[in-house]
């Protein structure tokens, strides 16, 4: 019958017409006077008596609180989270990244009793500006010393603010993703709530004891050379 | 008395939002029927092939993932095969499941963008749409679960995949596989009895078999005329020997047929990914790095393989000199190919249809420029 696919039809829009709505309001949200106490920890009497310049800026419409994204553990997000401490400088990143876009100079740095020989980072850049955020190089770091971030709301003015380096690495938020990270899933680490502070937690081994890092560095190496 | 008119040359895209991608074409009208048709496109040209030359088979992967932007995981497989073929490698069980789950819903997510953009090209302005990629947006709430990226995954490895899934994923799944179902419900609800489409569909750009196998057109297009040609299984690749699924097949071959085994398609999708999930073990999801380095130097040779991607067969051919990065890379692009057939779908047809028929190709100007 003529109509009747559209009634139909019409119905499934109906249906979706009243359906509360999937999309967000990013990056921030409007809230009246309830969501702007509530964002203000206050009840929302306590609000229009104590702050009513704010209260009648939330009843007009015109407040608005942040939103926080859903974001799985594992997001690849536009930038990376560097722990020096554990970098070798190794340069498997570099080699292993598909634009070329990691640059590092090393020289050879202290010689410690304990750790054996290093070397230290020089130059440790990455022009995120051309990066594709694939996480190779993350893959490839076999000392858990670059990880990806979560973070992804990195665009500057100036291109060259793009290029991440020794400094601007060392002084980021250190919220790694779980990206090729399984020791951050079986803790259950959340990058969106906690912070790694030591660079110890941040491996996929437990650190080894000062006794073992000596018997196995100290001890045992001049053995195993004769 | 019949009103005389002019031929007249109208220019479409480059930049055209039914265009799907920068394409141009020049099409000249004869009143409203359309007299010739001139394709035009290697707008997007970023020329992969030849990157891929200077690449490490890992490396490649992530070219792969931007060639047919809609259906990225699709590209990780078929490319992962190719480099298993090539180098002899045998993937992990679970790896070869997890990668079958995501290219199926890969395979959802990509037939959801391509119906929805097609009631969009028919002038349903925006709902449907919206309704395919609302279901389109949990699908790649997944591959961020699995991944980390939603279009750009780069989730295969060769020998399986770069990490399990995480626990949270499989209930997700689930509830997802149930919310697949009733939005291609309410698409169908919406649309396969719908006055307005069909009357707009039905019987407009009919390709005939023979023409379409002449052409070597794959796919959806394909399968809506009748021609039971589907790899998964005619040559069955990775595990699809252990599924069973009902083969979609429309004999119409015109618009709404494609439609129409689109939406069918993606539901036996939903019933291979619940296969997958029964039967899918625990266990390494990829080959440990004694068996497979970071760095493979495949023996020389040469290996094609070819999957069913969304849009139709779609192939990788690389030669290998036993050096670290492929001698050469070429693409079979299913998106390029079924466009072959652009000229004979649309002359004689009406301007109204012109869109409408272009959109059923389910082009993505990412794989046909590479
Ligand atoms: S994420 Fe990819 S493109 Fe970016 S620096 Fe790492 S390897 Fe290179
Ligand atoms: S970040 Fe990792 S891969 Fe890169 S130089 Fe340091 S230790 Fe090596």
């Amino acid at each position: 019958m003529i109509g009747l696919g559209l009634t139909r039809g019409f119905l499934v829009t109906l249906r979706n017409f009243v359906r509360s709505p999937v999309t967000i309001q990013y990056p921030d949200r409007h809230v009246g006077l309830f969501g702007a106490a509530k964002e203000a920890g206050m009840n929302p009497f306590r609000f229009l008596v104590g702050r009513p310049g704010d209260s009648i800026k939330a009843i007009a419409g015109l407040a608005t609180v942040p939103v926080k994204l859903e974001q799985s553990p594992r997001f690849r997000g536009n930038e990376f989270v560097f722990f020096e401490d554990r970098c070798t400088a190794c340069a498997s990143c570099a080699k292993y990244c598909p634009l070329g876009i990691i640059e590092i100079v090393s020289v050879p740095g202290k010689i410690d009793a304990l750790e054996g020989e290093s070397y230290k980072l020089e130059v440790f850049d990455i022009d995120i500006g051309r990066c594709m955020f694939c996480g190779l190089c993350v893959e490839a770091c076999p000392y858990d010393a670059l990880h990806m971030g979560t973070g992804f709301e990195q665009s500057t003015y100036v291109r060259d603010e793009l290029i991440l380096t020794l400094d601007v690495l060392n002084a980021a938020e250190k919220k790694p993703s779980s990206f090729y990270r399984p020791q951050f899933e079986e803790n259950a680490f959340d990058p969106f709530a906690e912070t790694i502070e030591n660079h110890y937690d941040a491996g996929r081994h437990e650190r080894p004891s000062d006794e073992d890092m000596k018997k196995r560095w100290v001890d045992e190496r001049w053995t195993n050379d004769d | 008395m019949a009103i005389k008119t002019q031929p007249v040359t109208v220019n479409l895209g480059p930049q055209h939002p039914s265009t799907h991608g920068v394409f141009r074409l020049r099409v000249m009208f004869d009143g409203e029927e359309i007299v010739d048709v001139e394709p035009i496109f290697g707008y997007l040209h970023r020329g992969s092939e030849k990157l891929a030359e200077e690449r490490t088979y890992t490396q490649i992967i992530t070219l792969t993932d931007r060639m047919d932007y809609v259906s990225s995981m699709l590209n990780n497989q078929a490319y992962m095969l190719a480099v298993e073929k090539l180098a002899g490698i045998e993937p992990t069980p679970r790896g070869v499941w997890l990668r079958m789950i995501a290219s199926e819903l890969q395979r959802i997510a990509s037939h959801l963008v391509a119906t929805g953009f097609l009631l969009q090209d028919l002038g349903a302005l925006g709902t449907p749409l919206i309704y395919a990629m609302r279901e389109r947006e949990n699908i790649l709430d997944l591959f961020e679960m699995l991944c980390g990226a939603r279009i750009t995954t780069s989730y295969l490895r060769p020998g399986g995949v770069f990490m399990d899934a995480p626990k949270e994923f499989w209930p997700a799944l689930d509830r997802e596989l149930v919310d697949i179902v009733n939005t291609l419900d309410e698409l169908e609800k919406y649309l396969s009895g719908n006055e307005i489409v069909f009357s707009r569909t039905k019987g407009t750009a009919v390709l005939p078999p023979e023409m379409l196998i002449n052409a070597s057109i794959t796919g959806p297009m394909l399968r809506a005329s009748g021609v039971d040609w589907d790899l998964r299984h005619r040559n069955p690749y990775d595990y699809y020997d252990r599924i069973q699924f009902k083969r979609i097949l429309h004999t119409a071959s015109d618009n709404y047929a494609r439609y129409w085994v689109r939406i069918q398609e993606a539901r036996e999708s939903v019933v291979i990914i619940r296969q997958c999930v029964e039967q899918i073990e625990p266990g390494e999801v990829r080959p440990s790095f004694d068996e497979v380095p970071h760095l493979i130097r495949p023996p020389k040779g040469d290996a094609y393989v070819a999957i069913e991607s969304s849009k139709g067969e779609l192939g990788f051919y690389l030669v290998s000199d036993g050096g670290i990065a492929p001698y050469r890379m070429h693409v079979r692009a299913p998106s390029l190919i079924n466009l072959t057939l652009l000229r004979e779908m649309l002359i004689g047809g009406l301007f109204g249809d012109l869109f409408v028929s272009f959109g059923s190709i389910d082009l993505n100007m990412g794989e046909v420029d590479r």
